[in-house]
């Protein structure tokens, strides 16, 4: 658990989803009453369904001669930072940027998918593999690709167009990341580590490589694109999302020295990993709640990234629902978004700081979830990776 | 404020007890320091697959460990399970556990040609491609090969197995990584969230394609030579040596280390960071990020610059960073940094990119103990325009109380650590 010495304020959110761009649209889309539909598109990875990207004219927020070295990954994270930036009325302000720590979840980038497919094609017809790679590889690779497939390379492109240059840490672990990124930033600002900093990922979810590196493990939801509770009545499983979501986190008094308002307030983050059986899991995810002194209440409520993976949403609900009383509202964003992997866990926090901040929540995501008793004043946010890994955050009206 | 516990700004004072390591010279400090000290190199023609065609027919791989099968993710958790099992055996961490977290320096893993071309075997009646792979892995489910190539994976295995406190935390910033592992168990115990932190690095990703990406870059070097090829700071230098390699370190509060007896190995006196936002593959041209982050470094060791006796460069090899790296040091250390030996390490294992910060601190801390400093090997043809002392080609008697040690990585990645000796 972090113990929040200074406290921690959302300052700026920047999120690109299936649902447009930036803070003040997602709210519209999908705050307080609205009853949005999901936006998928199931035609393109059959049987598998995604959460696409929103047309995006990715030199709104990125030169073209960047945008060139990078593919939509890099793209999306970098495009949401420099949302996030502006929002947070940080944008080309030179002196706050070359100070500002930059925390950065990540997986890796494209594949060049066309020159895998040859390649296997190939490779149908030959049995020297190693000496077919090594023809194909050396001569149809892009050398900008593996720049473009670099983990740190988000962050390293932020901090080129952004010109964000404190510090740079980038995370990996798929939506532990997420949880671990928030979790460090919270840390570092609440023991005066950090007096500001850009947090955050993205997520292609429009992959071949990537639908293949989940579905290895049998995690993806096939021929469905219903919503978390209802999929987990079903057989389960995942259904990935594009996104991208960053957020801007402050020492309380830097934001106010420098007339910042606040969305909401970071008060605890606490996370764990451990085996993945119901009583193991229930019982860390109880340790977690302990950790962040959860109690049942009408005003707390729930934004949950449940990845839709049978047993680990159902453990995770049962667990909150426990802990809360049934009547608790849990709002699996997921069942709107996706599951944005390394993007999820921050994009729950920013989806949360909305509601907070217009003193409003949002209505059942789907038929399984309950209408919240009250407005929230805290709200807590969950991620458990769809395969290992699991956080909580707790977000305050500031 | 400050007390015996505690440093310059009162915060506890950090050291490190156990120390492990892996490089294509062995496993092991032992073997390891046997080697470095002797100026031997590690790097050796690739046999791990077939290099024809290709520009570089070297590596510093790492073949001795028994990996469960060949692939970057299998390898990288081979070196890191040995050598943080060493590291913790030293430090004196039974199999109860560890009392802290795992920061992890991990590889990018993601699938590789093997497990694409064994899928393809799973399914012929497609035509070859991702369609195909994907109906393979529709139709049996592959667990392990979904583990390996999920970014988290080794550190959970580690965590799982070492029973390390909480969330193991992966991360990376390219070739600055095992310095940055180093870094975040530094400010979890400033920041009281733990007493021990074990910090791990590891790189086994010489792969065809690993190998033929940074050639593509023209990052590595061309020359033939296994022995020979790698040469930082000489005239002749044109590229780094792509390696392999792992280090663990375990760090703990003096406090914590005292009340439990434990053998202290050295003192971790203060690190620097700064982002840069130059270019992606190369450095500012007038090196500001690097000599922020060297006297960030040495203001948070407290220390001035005379009192640095020995720097672990980056040191890669190629042309830029060395000059780059050269530049910055006469800029931090002015006319005495033609008295300060500092040497590279890469010269003998190549560049263990995310592995290499972690490793050049278990070499750093050897320096301290066994007073000698690692030479610069293959340094026949000095660069005119590089004024080092790079400690040419064989290793030197010296008592080093203070190291500064760079790390840069690709991305802008700027991490400097100051080692100390412990001085009870």
């Amino acid at each position: 658990m972090t113990e929040t010495k200074r406290e921690v304020w959302i300052t700026g959110i920047g999120i690109v989803s299936c649902y447009g761009e930036g803070a003040e649209q997602h709210w519209q889309a999908l705050g307080g009453d609205k009853a949005p539909a999901p936006i998928q598109d199931s035609e393109r990875f059959p049987p598998y369904t995604v959460h696409p990207l929103p047309e995006m004219d990715w030199k709104l927020q990125i030169p073209r001669k960047e945008s060139r070295q990078m593919e939509n990954w890099q793209r999306l994270g970098t495009y949401a930072a420099g949302l996030a930036l502006e929002d947070a009325g940080m944008k080309e302000n030179e002196e706050v940027l070359s100070s500002m720590d930059l925390v950065v979840c990540a997986g890796g980038g494209e594949r060049d998918i066309d020159v895998d497919n040859l390649i296997m094609k190939e490779s149908r017809e030959r049995d020297d593999h190693d000496i077919l790679l090594n023809e194909r590889l050396s001569t149809e690779l892009r050398p900008t690709l593996f720049l473009a497939q670099l983990s740190n390379l988000m962050a390293g492109n932020i901090s080129i167009v952004h010109k964000v240059t404190g510090s740079s840490r980038t995370y990996m672990g798929e939506e532990s990341s997420g949880i671990t990124a928030i979790q460090n930033g919270v840390a570092r600002i609440a023991a005066g580590q950090s007096t500001h900093l850009l947090v955050g990922g993205a997520y292609n979810s429009e992959r071949l490589d990537l639908l293949l590196s989940v579905q290895l493990g049998h995690y993806l939801m096939q021929n469905s694109g219903a919503p978390v509770g209802e999929r987990i009545k079903e057989e389960g499983g995942t259904l990935l999302g594009s996104a991208g979501a960053f957020l801007i986190l402050e020492d309380a008094e830097f934001a106010k020295a420098r007339g910042a308002k606040p969305y909401a307030k970071l008060t605890g983050v606490a996370s764990d990993l451990g085996p993945r059986d119901e009583a193991s899991t229930t019982a860390r995810l109880n340790e977690i709640m302990d950790k962040l002194d959860i109690q049942p209440s009408d005003t707390t409520a729930v934004i949950s990234g449940a990845s839709g993976c049978k047993e680990v949403t159902a453990t995770e609900f049962a667990v909150l629902r426990k802990r809360l009383g049934s009547e608790t509202a849990i709002r699996a964003y997921t069942s709107l978004t996706g599951n944005a992997l390394e993007a999820n866990f921050p994009l729950g926090i920013a989806l949360s700081a909305l509601a907070l901040k217009n003193n409003s929540f949002y209505s059942k995501f789907d038929v399984t979830e309950t209408d919240a008793k009250a407005t929230p004043s805290k709200i807590i946010v969950t991620s458990l990776g769809h395969y290992r890994g699991e956080g909580m955050a707790i977000v305050e009206k500031a | 404020m400050s007390n015996k516990f505690t440093d310059h700004k009162g915060r506890p004072i950090i050291v490190v007890t156990g120390m492990g390591v892996v490089t294509s010279l062995g496993e092991g400090k032992d073997a390891n320091w046997k080697a470095l000290s002797a100026g031997k190199s590690g790097i050796k023609k690739i046999s791990r697959f077939s290099t024809e065609g290709l520009r570089t027919h070297i590596a510093g791989t790492v073949d001795f460990m028994e990996p469960e099968e060949i692939s970057a993710p299998a390898i990288s958790y081979s070196m890191a399970d040995s050598t943080a099992g060493e590291a913790l055996e030293q430090a004196g961490f039974g199999t109860d556990g560890f009392p802290g977290p795992l920061y992890f320096a991990a590889p990018p893993v993601e699938l590789e040609w093997q497990h694409r071309f064994d899928l393809l075997a799973e399914n012929t009646s497609s035509e070859a491609g991702y369609t195909a792979v994907l109906e393979a892995a529709r139709n049996n489910k592959h667990e392990r090969m979904h583990e390996l190539v999920q970014l988290g994976t080794i550190a959970y295995t580690i965590a799982d197995k070492y029973k390390t406190k909480g969330l193991p935390i992966s991360m990376s910033t390219a070739c600055s990584s095992g310095a940055t592992a180093i870094q975040h168990g530094m400010e979890a115990i400033i920041r009281g969230d733990t007493d021990a932190a074990l910090c791990v690095a590891s790189d086994g990703s010489v792969t065809a394609e690993g190998l033929i990406r940074f050639s593509l870059l023209s990052a590595l070097t061309t020359n033939p030579e296994p022995t020979k090829a790698s040469r930082p700071f000489s005239k002749d230098r044109d590229g780094f040596v792509m390696s392999e390699g792992s280090a663990a370190l375990v760090l703990e509060s003096l406090e914590h280390a005292t009340a439990r007896g434990a053998n202290i190995i050295g003192v971790i006196k203060g690190v620097g960071e700064k982002a840069d936002s130059f270019h992606r593959t190369r450095s500012s041209p007038d090196g500001m990020p690097a000599i922020t982050a060297m006297k960030y470094a040495l203001a948070d060791a407290n220390l001035s610059p005379d009192e640095i006796g020995y720097v672990n460069a980056h040191g890669t090899s190629t042309p830029e960073n060395d000059r780059m790296e050269s530049n910055s040091l006469a800029a931090v250390f002015g006319d005495r940094i033609r008295e300060i030996p500092v040497s590279s390490n890469k010269s003998m294992i190549g560049h263990t990119l995310t592995a290499a910060g972690a490793v050049e601190a278990v070499f750093s801390y050897l320096t301290m103990s066994e007073n000698t400093i690692p030479p610069t090997i293959n340094h026949e043809n000095p660069d005119p325009d590089i004024i080092l002392d790079v400690v040419p080609n064989k290793s030197r008697q010296a008592e080093v109380d203070n190291i500064l040690s760079n790390s840069f990585g690709f991305g802008g990645q700027n991490a400097c650590l100051v080692f100390g000796r412990y001085l009870a």
